[in-house]
């Protein structure tokens, strides 16, 4: 997927204007949040969890070469088959071939975030093979022909009227003319269309939530059972999954979902809990001829010796994009990549390159709820200081911002001069004021009176009025 | 308050903050009337400027290590470092050790200052043990919790807890009191339109306790959320947490002055 994440701040100001979303991203407070923090306070060892959860992912990341090899070995033991692929370009490869091979025409999917990190669907679409988003979220914005906004709920920024228009529009063609205004109606309008789907599929591609190493098993969360429609009708599953994915034992799987599906949306778990281990065997039921796995990279292994590996604990439950104020306002599609939020502003630049990101990691004010919610303590207020600091050092803040921290830095260097300059300032500023407390414009300060007004100083610094006082005082 | 020996007064140096000593000196007063008033001996060391937290924030390592290093200088002979503001504190606290954590001298230094040094209402309780204060406010006033001394330092009962005891004022609880204003320094700057959404969100949030007075720790939020009421037209009173604790509101509150617009 092409990054427009250098666009920030244009595509937030529009998104600050669209009514429509912003009446989907009111319900995002009420909803997952309120909802998880009920969840949590449900459970009185969360906390202690946390901190389990964390020391499992960084034991297997410390391991994380031993516990792939052992995953790939228990797959191939199991029928299935392993694929690295270092780059999107060669997952995206890999995908397709598979799919050529499988003499595929239609594909279908369940949710995945590396999927949209690969950019699966345009790749199969270009080989010419039939995509079908089986996630109702990921369907509808496959409707709508947009990117998700929003890692576990990808159409989170639709509303109920959009999906009513978007369905009448899109499934006349499927015998379904009324327009379905009701949730229920609107759920079952999309189970009819998508069974069809289902049921005409060659390969099915899901992501994964976890990476069993023991027995090398693909683990899915889901709450609409897509997954499994998907990963055991057609004849053919591929997962596509991150490295940072594997933990351990199922053991460990069992730890982390108590975190998961309460960090997400405040289930205690949710509704389907679905392991892939390896293709049909001859006394199963159903299930694919062929199991894949295509295990992705991309940037994510250098991360692991580098001063962002904290962020390979991730378990893309979306807490932190639930929690951020600056996600709530805007909405995920402003961030203009796959990942959006507290999480995609570290990752993105580490995937897509810093230089065309930065926008991102400044788009923070550090407050800190994003890290106070991670299920797996990532501090991600730090890692995105971080990023600032390898702006500064290659050069990359714009010439303004620069120019003005120089200068404060130059004067707070030097407290003598940084004392007259000051003093100076807030009298002229007290003057400009005339008494009435506040300043509606001021020149070079027009980013701030544009939205509010600016408070006046006393016309006397603290450490004036102070130093007064102690002399008059004769101490 | 019980502290009354001289040989047992803490020395305290009190680091006054940038936008406190720029934009609303009576909170400096109010934090050494409150520091005094609790037994302690409170100086105000001269060539003190800025905590580096706008360089810390911006990714300039090189000059936030000159002025921490300024401030540790400063401070490090006093028995605490106290300021009025969570953020400074916790730039201070928790951020100074991770910045010389591989220069020796100066680890052990920051390592030392920080462990004495505090946000002030949480250093009258949870250091001095102070209970109570002597002051009179009247009204109905909400508080907001700024998200540094929240999140970095667990303060969010203590200023409570002190505000409890100042007669005639009952503090009524705000929904989401302890989501962002939208200030985050150079933020609100470099992306007006966003900060301009989260205070206009926190405003509401204000305007519908129905409180008179809006108190808070820390002046950045406060000169925030105080320009964005001000602008609204809003007769909210904008008062940072020490000045009322001290009794020292006699002055208007941020924002507003002596004279009608």
């Amino acid at each position: 997927m092409q990054s427009n994440a250098h666009d920030f701040k244009r595509r937030a100001d529009v998104a600050l204007e669209d009514m429509e979303l912003q009446k989907a991203l009111g319900l995002l407070k009420t909803g997952f949040t309120l909802k998880r923090a009920d969840a949590v306070a449900a459970l009185p060892e969360f906390q202690a969890l946390r901190g389990v959860g964390r020391e499992i992912k960084e034991h297997t990341l410390a391991h994380l070469d031993f516990y792939l090899e052992a995953f790939e070995r228990n797959v191939r033991a199991s029928g299935g088959h392993v694929h690295w692929a270092s780059s999107v370009e060669e997952a995206r490869a890999i995908v397709v071939q598979i799919c050529r091979d499988a003499g595929a025409k239609r594909v279908t999917k369940g949710k995945s975030m590396v999927g949209e990190e690969i950019g699966v669907n345009e790749a199969l679409e270009a080989a010419g093979v039939d995509v079908l988003e089986t996630d109702l979220g990921e369907y509808i914005i496959q409707l709508a022909n947009e990117p998700p906004s929003h890692i576990i709920a990808p159409a989170i920024h639709k509303t109920k009227a959009q999906i009513t228009e978007l369905f009448y529009k899109h499934h006349a063609k499927h015998g379904k003319t009324a327009r379905v205004t009701e949730v229920a109606a609107i759920v079952n309008e999309a189970r009819e269309v998508l069974r069809e789907g289902f049921l005409a599929a060659d390969v099915g591609i899901t992501g994964a939530n976890f990476l069993v190493a023991e027995n090398g098993a693909a683990v899915i969360v889901t709450n609409e059972g897509n997954g499994d429609l998907t990963n055991t009708l057609p004849r053919v599953h591929i997962v596509t999954a991150g490295i940072e994915k594997v933990v351990p034992t199922l053991e460990d799987v069992s730890t982390i979902l108590r975190l998961l599906a309460r960090s997400a949306t405040g289930q205690q778990m949710s509704v389907y809990t679905t392991f892939s281990s390896g293709p049909k065997r001859r006394e199963d039921l159903d299930g694919p001829d062929a199991f894949h796995v295509v295990l992705l990279d991309n940037g994510r292994s250098e991360m692991l010796g580098n001063e962002f590996h904290e962020m390979l604990r991730c378990i893309r439950c979306s807490a932190c994009m639930n929690h951020c104020p600056v996600y709530g306002a805007v909405g995920g599609h402003a961030y203009g990549w796959v990942y959006p939020g507290p999480m995609g502003a570290v990752l993105t630049p580490l995937m897509v390159g810093i230089e065309k990101t930065m926008p991102l990691p400044n788009a923070c004010t550090l407050n800190g709820r994003c890290q106070e919610v991670c299920p797996m303590q990532i501090p991600l207020p730090a890692m995105l200081r971080r990023l600032r600091e390898r702006e500064f050092d290659e050069g990359l803040m714009p010439w303004l911002p620069r120019a003005g921290l120089a200068a404060w830095a130059f004067l707070a260097r030097r407290p003598r001069l940084y004392r007259a300059v000051t003093g100076f300032g807030v009298k002229a500023l007290a003057w400009l004021a005339r008494g009435k407390g506040r300043l509606r414009h001021l020149p070079l300060a027009g980013a701030w009176t544009a939205a509010r007004d600016l408070p006046a100083p006393a016309g006397e610094t603290f450490q004036q009025a102070w130093q007064r006082r102690q002399r008059g005082s004769g101490s | 308050m019980s502290i009354t020996s001289p040989s047992t007064r803490p020395r305290v140096g009190l680091f006054v903050t940038c936008l406190v000593d720029l934009f609303r000196p009576n909170v400096g007063f109010a934090a050494v009337k409150l520091l005094q008033d609790a037994g302690c001996q409170v100086e105000v060391p001269p060539l003190q400027v800025c905590c580096g937290q706008p360089a810390y924030n911006s990714g300039d390592g090189a000059d936030t290590r000159v002025l921490a290093r300024r401030v540790i200088e400063a401070f490090e002979g006093y028995d605490y470092l106290v300021a009025p503001s969570g953020s400074c504190v916790g730039m201070i606290k928790e951020h100074y050790p991770r910045l010389f954590a591989t220069s020796a001298p100066w680890q052990g230094r920051a390592d030392a200052l920080s462990r004495k040094s505090f946000e002030l209402m949480s250093f009258l309780t949870d250091v001095l043990h102070v209970t109570g204060v002597s002051a009179r406010y009247a009204g109905t006033a909400t508080y907001h919790d700024s998200c540094s001394g929240l999140r970095e330092l667990g303060v969010r009962d203590q200023p409570r807890a002190l505000l409890a005891s100042v007669e005639g004022l009952s503090v009524t609880e705000m929904r989401d009191a302890n989501v962002c204003c939208g200030f985050g320094g150079s933020f609100c700057v470099k992306f007006p339109r966003i900060s301009q959404r989260m205070v206009s969100d926190k405003v509401r949030s204000i305007s519908d306790t129905g409180a008179a007075t809006l108190l808070g720790g820390d002046m950045g939020c406060l000169l925030n959320m105080a320009g964005r009421l001000k602008r609204a037209g809003s007769p909210v009173k904008v008062y940072h947490a020490a000045e009322v604790l001290a009794g020292l509101t006699q002055l208007p509150g941020i924002g507003d002055g002596t004279k009608a617009d």
